[in-house]
């Protein structure tokens, strides 16, 4: 990016007072802050996933064998579709960082173009999350027709176990860290979505233009890109390893 | 209410349609970047075990935990703009967090392998 952080400056006035010596503004050094901080919250949910996984090391579930349905079939397709989901949370991050670059050149047509498909996306994963769930609660085999039994957890062994002389509890643990981060993170995106239609707005009525600048985009956009980013580490740390 | 003391971001903000030319082709490579990674993890997911045999598990968590680094590194680089920060703010963000996470994964990977060999369920 052109601008203030390319410019040199010696150290004294860098440091010495009367500027930001980040070169940033007070809005997206806040918006860091925040992002730290709920980066540790779910830095510590997946890593207490880890703790769990490899103390339960020889019976949790494995999820390429969990989730192997897609919408609209019943063939047998291991995590394709929460590849997909992870597709559409990379295209809608890709949205809005496009938006961002229209909001740098102040084309209040193609920020709104863009961020109008961001916000789609995150409905479209939103979706596919709420899909995820239910398939996940109708049971291992996914048999839709369990749904009209109104489908429970209790029913299968993620929501009590497998029960016996040896009582194993690990999918239930499983099951519980799946709600937990997964529900973390889809509430991240429904939070996302609603503020991206609010600064959409924004952006429609002219609001940015008389400000002058759009660095509210792109300080939305950067909560937007960690919702994609911790996205990444749930697709690996709960899907894939 | 503005404040002279705080700089004004918005004066460095703006940048010509050349320059957006520039970003935006960096913007597409990177999106290429990480759907190609994406589809390659979820081949090897589904292959590595009649390729590589079931006793490559460690090497397979490995791949994919270095490929989550790279596409981890590409969204706060590019997307998130950090690499065209001061070198500063790279460090202030990145390193306390990167410390913190790294002793807490030491303290319970620790504590998990102690309990899967001697607790017994």
């Amino acid at each position: 990016m052109a601008g203030e952080v390319t410019k040199e400056y010696d150290q004294k006035t860098l440091w010495g007072g009367g500027r930001s010596p980040f070169s940033v503004s007070y809005g997206k050094m806040m918006m860091w802050f925040f992002l730290i901080s709920d980066a540790l919250t779910f830095g510590g949910l997946l890593a207490s996933l880890g703790f769990m996984k490899h103390q339960y090391v020889d019976v949790w579930p494995i999820s390429e064998e969990v989730f192997t349905h897609f919408p609209f079939t019943h063939a047998h397709l291991p995590l394709l579709y929460v590849a997909v989901m992870t597709f559409i949370l990379i295209v809608s991050s890709v949205t809005m960082v496009l938006a961002v670059e229209a909001g740098h050149r102040m084309d209040r047509k193609n920020v709104t173009f863009w961020l109008f498909w961001t916000v789609i996306g995150g409905a479209i994963f939103l979706g596919s999350q709420a899909w995820e769930w239910s398939t996940f609660i109708a049971g291992p085999d996914g048999d839709i027709s369990t749904w009209a039994d109104n489908a429970t957890l209790t029913q299968n062994f993620y929501g009590r176990g497998f029960t016996g002389d040896n009582p194993i509890l690990a999918p239930v643990q499983y099951s519980q860290f799946f709600f937990f981060v997964t529900g973390f993170h889809g509430t991240h995106v429904l939070s996302g979505v609603v503020i991206n239609l609010i600064i959409l707005l924004g952006v429609v009525s002219g609001k940015y233009e008389k400000v002058g600048h759009y660095e509210m985009v792109e300080k939305v956009g950067l909560y937007w890109h960690f919702i994609d980013l911790v996205w990444v580490f749930v697709f690996t740390f709960y899907y894939l390893v | 209410m503005l404040r002279d003391d705080i700089i004004e971001y918005s004066l460095g903000v703006t940048h010509s349609e050349e320059a957006g030319k520039k970003i935006r082709k960096k913007i597409f490579f990177v999106t290429a970047l990480l759907s190609i990674v994406t589809v390659v993890e979820v081949l090897i997911g589904v292959y590595w075990k009649s390729i590589l045999g079931p006793d490559s598990w460690d090497l397979i968590k490995a791949i994919f935990i270095a490929l989550t680094v790279v596409k981890a590194g590409y969204i706060v680089m590019v997307f998130m703009h950090l690499g065209d920060e001061r070198k500063m703010m790279k460090y202030f963000i990145l390193l306390p967090y990167a410390i913190f996470i790294l002793y807490l994964l030491f303290l319970l990977f620790t504590e998990a392998t102690f309990l899967s060999e001697n607790l017994t369920w």
